[in-house]
């Protein structure tokens, strides 16, 4: 019987099926539940690395000595393991290896929107992208077997839509792949200039077949509708596409992304009078359509930015419009995601808010200290940029302004690339102030363990990473460990720390509100002793309101976790009987 | 038929998405459901879409193309109205959760959002949390208001039993069932 499914849970499906023994990941949405439903079969080792280059290297390593493997990262992902990625594109594989990628257009959780697919052209590595969970799983399959025929890695190209819509899935057995023999290949698998030299050769002739293969396969599908309209798209385009244009077009859907075939698109341009490329993002069919002399209209009808819909499509191919719909005849207020009810990082953020610190700040949950009401936050790049991009600005503007400085860094992030840049400080006599908020998880991307936490994926018990002795063996001297609920002790210790000529770190520790290990009881009441002074709306919890007389506490938010007594100045905030 | 989930992260509507995938494809449909996940789930609006018929394609709903919108708050059920097929229907928790625009005093809340949309659209309005409550567990909203959707559809009662069963954990089944018949039974 057919399964509904993610198309993330139907990739990990495809990796098992297809005989996968290793997977190695950073979690990174919308790409976490490919690893985390990898974890479900046994056959599988699995693990959350330290980030994505350190991934990917496993799952390297895991190819070479014959074993079938992926790595899975969202698209910034890719950027930071794209260092090993590119000469393993020389070496080739021994055990299948595949690289799932996955988009975030519209930006639903990302710091950007780009195109991974410039990173296949870029690093000469095919990419396949399915348009549904089916198609995942079976691209999938499919992905190991060209890996291995024609000693390439491949990457599996996912879009947010992709991999978080569910659909029908028929599931197989898993194939029974034995590991390839291991053997010392020293001009394959050590890329000094010399062997590399002769590898680049291998990889313009794989490219060169993969061309041919581009043509013949059948994973980039011509449907001929009899129409004078062709629609050349691929993925969730595919999908737009189809539901809003039906049989009214003939249709060519890539499943293959990179090498693009030529003559394919050039037959399937020549029966139709207009051809529409659709593609989310970046032009790359359409500049590779222009560059074989194929006419094609593209960027200038659809849009750079976002995500597509079938009303967008319809609109600029058949020129219909939208649905008739009921209007809001008002302006109404946004909702944008905000901090839990209880969480940690509120704290930390009203104090350094209060003290008007300026705040390097990274990726994660404490995001949103950028938001109303705090708005602590400064500054956000990448993973890890909170400390070094901190001693940047220190080197920029000098001492006083260091005294005004601290970077945010959440556990996971900072194992994931922010002790290269506590290196740096030390190494380079800056003096900045660190704060590890130190959740006990990986928050954002729904929990996943990490080195910090001493359990590995799979929830067994591990050497736990300790923040405050790696910071001192750093050389850092002043450590110092603090809970963001105690804000007045919390305000002191960060005083002291941007006050000295010496680095610091400043470990926020309390675990998640979400974790289930955290049982905070009983909900937060106001008495009489209430001046509305609103102090407590400083914290922008999501459970305190002012209703314009009263400020009130929504007990379906609250969580009983009694930040708001410890910045109430009236002692008007008690927990309900 | 296309179904809208939306509500504030945190209210289970994930959950309510999958219970109604899970109906539907045992009743033959192909299906598609599209989830939101990460930083949108934090407090922010969240959309589910979920698709059923012969045949779907595109996982998302466009506006005015949705049969129901199953609104978990009210401020949402107002933020997704233009996406209401005309002559669909509206089944709207009367739940209100302030946006933090709202917290800060930056906006007010709008008034009267269910006579306003009544005047334009079909509404059918429920304390969906009262019978959480009443049934034994202040998180099974998401399950009332199922039951109320599941009343506006022509699957069968007992197949929404069997999908609820395997979907909530052992200990909440017994307020989840109550929780699913007091929507079912409503009115």
């Amino acid at each position: 019987m057919k399964k509904l499914m993610l198309g993330n849970a139907a990739v990990a499906r495809g990796a098992y099926e297809a005989g996968v023994s290793v997977v190695a990941s950073y979690p990174g949405t919308p790409s976490t539940e490919i690893t985390e439903n990898i974890v479900k079969y046994d056959e599988i080792y699995a693990e959350w690395s330290p980030n994505e280059k350190v991934a990917a290297e496993v799952a390297i390593g895991a190819s070479i000595a014959g074993a079938r493997s992926m790595s899975c990262m969202k698209h910034v992902g890719l950027n930071v393991m794209a260092d090993p990625v590119f000469t393993v594109s020389y070496t080739g594989v021994n055990g299948g290896l595949v690289f799932c990628v996955a988009d975030d257009p519209g930006m639903h959780s990302s710091q950007n929107e780009q195109d991974s697919r410039h990173y296949a052209e870029a690093s000469k590595i095919m990419m396949l992208e399915p348009s549904d969970s089916s198609e995942c799983k079976e691209f999938t399959k499919l992905a190991y077997k060209l890996s291995e025929e024609y000693d390439t890695p491949v990457f599996l190209r996912l879009s947010t839509r992709v991999s978080h819509s569910q659909s029908l899935v028929e599931e197989c057995e898993r194939e029974n792949v034995e590991l390839k023999p291991y053997e010392k290949n020293i001009g394959k698998y050590v890329m000094m200039p010399g062997n590399a030299i002769k590898r680049h050769v291998d990889v313009e002739n794989r490219i060169a077949a993969l061309k041919e293969y581009a043509e013949i396969s059948d994973i980039n599908e011509i449907e001929d509708n009899n129409s004078k309209i062709g629609v050349i798209t691929s993925g969730i385009s595919y999908m737009y596409s189809k539901e809003a244009l039906g049989d009214k077009v003939n249709y060519l859907k890539l499943g293959m992304v990179y090498p693009l075939p030529v003559k394919k698109i050039q037959e399937f341009a020549k029966n139709c009078d207009k051809v529409y490329v659709v593609e989310e993002l970046d032009p790359v069919f359409e500049k590779h359509c222009k560059s074989i002399g194929v006419d094609v209209i593209g960027k200038d009808v659809f849009t750079l930015l976002g995500e597509y819909t079938p009303t967008m499509i319809k609109n600029a191919v058949l020129g219909e419009t939208a649905n008739e719909c009921a209007l809001i005849d008002e302006t109404i207020p946004v909702r944008p995601p905000v901090m839990c009810a209880g969480c940690p990082h509120r704290g930390t953020f009203y104090v350094l808010k209060k003290l008007g610190l300026v705040v390097s700040g990274d990726i994660g949950c404490y995001t949103l200290g950028a938001v109303a009401p705090l708005q602590s936050v400064d500054t956000t790049i990448c993973m890890g940029a909170s400390v070094s991009a901190a001693h940047g600005m220190s080197k920029a503007r000098g001492k006083e302004f260091n005294k005004k400085l601290v970077s945010v860094i959440g556990d996971s992030t900072f194992m994931h690339s922010g002790i290269t840049g506590l290196v740096d400080i030390v190494y380079n006599k800056g003096n900045n102030t660190v704060i590890i908020l130190d959740n006990s998880i990986t928050g954002m991307t729904g929990h996943q363990d990490n080195p910090t936490t001493g359990y590995t994926i799979r929830g067994e018990e591990t050497v736990q990473v300790n923040l405050v002795s790696l910071c001192k063996s750093i050389g850092v001297k002043n450590v110092v460990v603090a809970d963001p609920f105690d804000v007045k002790n919390f305000e002191k210790v960060v005083k002291e720390e941007v006050e000295k000529d010496e680095p610091s770190v400043i470990i926020a520790q309390r675990p998640c509100a979400l974790l289930k290990s955290v049982k905070y009881t009983g909900k937060c009441k106001i008495n009489d002793n209430c001046k509305k002074c609103k102090m407590c709306l400083k914290l922008g919890c999501p459970a305190i309101s002012f209703d314009g007389e009263n400020i009130k506490i929504d007990k379906t938010q609250c969580n009983g976790c009694g930040l708001c007594f410890n910045v109430c100045p009236f002692g008007a905030m008690e927990k309900e009987e | 038929m296309n179904i809208m989930i939306v509500g504030v992260g945190g209210q289970g509507t994930l959950l309510a998405s999958r219970i109604l995938g899970n109906t539907v494809i045992s009743e033959g449909y192909d299906v598609k459901v599209s989830e939101v996940h990460g930083m949108s789930q934090r407090g922010g609006s969240v959309v589910t879409y979920v698709k059923f018929g012969e045949k779907v394609y595109s996982p998302i709903i466009d506006k005015g193309e949705a049969d129901i919108i199953l609104a978990f708050e009210m401020l949402e059920a107002y933020r997704a109205m233009p996406y209401l097929k005309k002559g669909g229907k509206m089944i709207v928790n009367s739940q209100k959760i302030d946006p933090m625009p709202v917290i800060t005093g930056a906006m007010n809340y709008p008034e009267n959002i269910l006579e306003k949309m009544e005047q334009k659209i079909d509404v059918i309005s429920v304390d969906a949390l009262k019978l959480a409550i009443e049934a034994g567990n202040m998180k099974a909203v998401n399950v009332v208001l199922i039951g109320l959707m599941a009343k506006n559809t022509n699957i069968s009662y007992e197949k929404w039993i069997e999908t609820i069963k395997t979907s909530v954990p052992e200990k909440f089944l017994d307020a989840n069932l109550k929780a699913f018949d007091l929507g079912y039974n409503l009115k």
